[in-house]
């Protein structure tokens, strides 16, 4: 392939996969306050729009409006960039994550994937190890004991949470032997006595797939150990000083990640846009990438329903439980699999 | 001649040394904290225009993604302020400036004394993490091995020093009657 | 094709901000930072051989000196909070006497 269609074909790519994100960010946001709402015998959002559906419309707006404040005694730098550095890791994670299979357009085959490195699944950690600073530095330069102590619980909870998610993610490269996000999806094509698919939760990773779900929703912190962010503790922990489209990007920033685990969580346990395939070949085409979609719903539901049914963890069972319990299984999962991989 | 591999190595490399000088200019930690931060960043840059990596990866996640936020941490913990000028800090600018330039130059020129013949190609060496997991589990094993034992030994150290010191304990003998039924 | 020899150059630049950082600066964390800064100065010469003699055991040993650093690295921070609990300082300079 030329080298000009390359970049064209990229950042048309580029430009695709970041539309659909933020607008399934803000459709999130949606679906958690109709889910939320009706788990708790309420309504959730439907005056704007057909079921609350133009919601995000107006909390948009409202978000831009809104009056930008900065606090006297902030550290200037620091409190602009930290928004922004998380902002930006979360949504870099989604160029590793390939959607479906290649689609041939003109005689050309471009894969559903913006770029394919050989190292994938490294790099997305790594994305998240460097989103940990978003959360660190906006707790301190807010010059705010509650911000700082936040932040503080905040960092420390993430880079605990980061070995059990590391490890978790182990014993599914064992088994599909590379780092690439396409070759662990393809790994797990096929069938098992026909009808049940070859998918990694099924050929003995769940407990990895557990402790890769724990591990996740600590990441992001999110609802049952989202202690960092609560309000009835900490005020509003690390972003209490920020207003407007500061605050709009820390928000868009946690439900990014939440979409890039329910997108991980799919193509390393759940076999990515495998699914059943009929119809047409144009039909053929899009399906895989219909499947993944719903996977995707699939885990953002859960993500929600979680956050509507359990109480948070207080931060000491929290931290005891990511080095007490979780590391030692995500070690023996690593161990069981190394073991029965060798056989 | 300009490649595209001398024009990265030159950006990547300028990003190290503004990082570099940056850490030496600044008084406030984080600011040193964040240059060195920018400076691993180019470095796994540079790494993978030399073909490694996973090395490159594994410089973002442990380096700049673990090591890096500790140092956060505890600049944030210990609300570490602005460095004051003192007579010392004022006698180490003035040797320190010519000390910087004098000490870049000289390792600048001796290592560019032999350039010209060898040259390194992008993406020379072979850095996928098999080749590299072959090598750390078969010839390199024991380091491997005392590593993991140093690790150990380290985290272990790390929270003795940092807990906080237990509180006086005096003996049972000379406890007080009026000790002795308090505790 | 980018000369050895340019490496090099870029990473002895690099040890040498580190040496300059860990002899002037007062402040005990940013003596911390110089000294990783030197480790990475380093790391990036092995690596540079390792691509120009086609020797692996140049990558390897970067692992390790990743690992030495980052033990390093959780100690000394360790021990910074300790002196400083006692101390009440950052600065080097005031912490020189044996007995408090």
């Amino acid at each position: 392939m030329p080298i000009w269609l390359y970049i064209l074909a990229s950042v048309i790519k580029s430009a695709i996969v970041l539309v659909v994100l933020l607008t399934a960010v803000a459709y999130t946001v949606w679906l958690e306050r109709k889910v939320v709402g009706h788990m708790q015998n309420r309504w959730g959002p439907t005056r704007v729009g057909p079921f609350g559906l133009l919601q995000p419309l107006a909390d948009g707006a409202k978000f831009l409006f809104k009056e930008d404040l900065t606090p006297p005694h902030v550290y200037k730098p620091l409190y602009i960039a930290a928004p922004l550095i998380a902002v930006i890791f979360a949504l870099t994670s989604i160029s590793m994550i390939p959607f479906g299979n290649s689609v041939t357009i003109a005689g050309y085959s471009i894969p559903l994937q913006i770029t394919d490195v050989n190292t994938g699944l490294l790099v997305i950690l790594g994305m998240t190890s460097i989103g940990v600073y978003g959360v660190a530095l906006a707790g301190w330069s807010s010059n705010n004991k509650y911000s700082l102590l936040g932040g503080l619980r905040a960092s420390a909870q993430m880079v605990s949470y980061e070995i059990s998610l590391g490890l978790s993610l182990v014993g599914v490269l064992i088994m599909a032997g590379s780092f690439s996000l396409r070759d662990i999806v393809n790994s797990q094509g096929g069938h098992f006595w026909g009808f049940i698919p070859r998918w990694n939760i099924f050929t003995g990773q769940f407990i990895g797939f557990f402790c890769y779900l724990m591990a996740a929703y600590a990441e992001t912190n999110r609802i049952p150990f989202d202690l960092p962010e609560a309000e009835t503790e900490l005020v509003a922990g690390y972003h209490t000083e920020y207003s407007a489209m500061k605050f709009a990007m820390f928000f868009m920033a946690e439900y990014a990640n939440m979409i890039t685990v329910a997108c991980l969580a799919t193509l390393l346990f759940f076999g990515g846009w495998n699914g059943p395939l009929f119809g047409p070949a144009i039909l053929q085409a899009i399906l895989p990438v219909f499947w993944f979609g719903a996977k995707i719903f699939a885990f953002l539901f859960l993500y929600i329903w979680v956050r509507g049914t359990l109480p948070r963890f207080r931060y000491d069972q929290l931290m005891a439980f990511g080095w007490k319990f979780l590391l030692p299984l995500s070690l023996v999962n690593v161990i069981a699999t190394a073991i029965a991989v060798a056989w | 001649m300009l490649s595209v591999h001398l024009i990265l190595f030159l950006a990547f490399g300028a990003v190290a040394v503004a990082g570099a000088i940056n850490l030496l200019a600044q008084t406030h930690p984080i600011n040193s904290a964040l240059s060195l931060i920018a400076v691993m960043a180019a470095l796994a840059g540079e790494y993978l225009l030399l073909g490694a990596e996973f090395l490159a990866a594994v410089q973002v996640i442990v380096y700049a993604g673990a090591i890096m936020v500790l140092f956060v941490f505890t600049i944030m913990l210990l609300n570490a302020g602005v460095e004051e000028r003192t007579k010392g800090s004022r006698v180490a600018i003035i040797f320190g400036i010519p000390g910087v330039l004098i000490g870049s130059v000289l390792l600048g020129w001796v290592m560019l004394r032999h350039s010209g013949t060898e040259a390194v190609a992008a993406g020379a060496l072979p850095g996928a993490p098999g080749v590299i997991g072959q090598l750390l589990f078969h010839e390199f094993l024991l380091p491997f091995e005392i590593t993991s034992i140093l690790i150990l030994i380290a985290i272990m150290g790390a929270v003795v020093l940092a807990s906080k010191p237990p509180t006086t304990s005096v003996g049972p003998a000379t406890l007080t009657a009026e000790q002795k039924v308090n505790t | 094709m980018v000369p050895l020899s340019y490496y090099l150059a870029l990473s002895g630049i690099l040890f040498a901000c580190g040496v300059v950082g860990f002899l002037i600066k007062r402040n005990i964390i940013t003596i911390f930072m110089s000294i990783e800064l030197m480790l990475n100065g380093v790391n990036l010469s092995f690596v540079a051989f390792a691509a120009h003699w086609h020797a692996l055991a140049g990558q390897v040993f970067v692992f390790f000196v990743m690992v030495v650093a980052a033990a390093e690295a959780a100690v000394g921070l360790a021990i910074i909070i300790a002196v400083y609990r006692t101390r009440e300082t950052l600065n080097v300079d005031q912490v020189n006497l044996l007995k408090l």
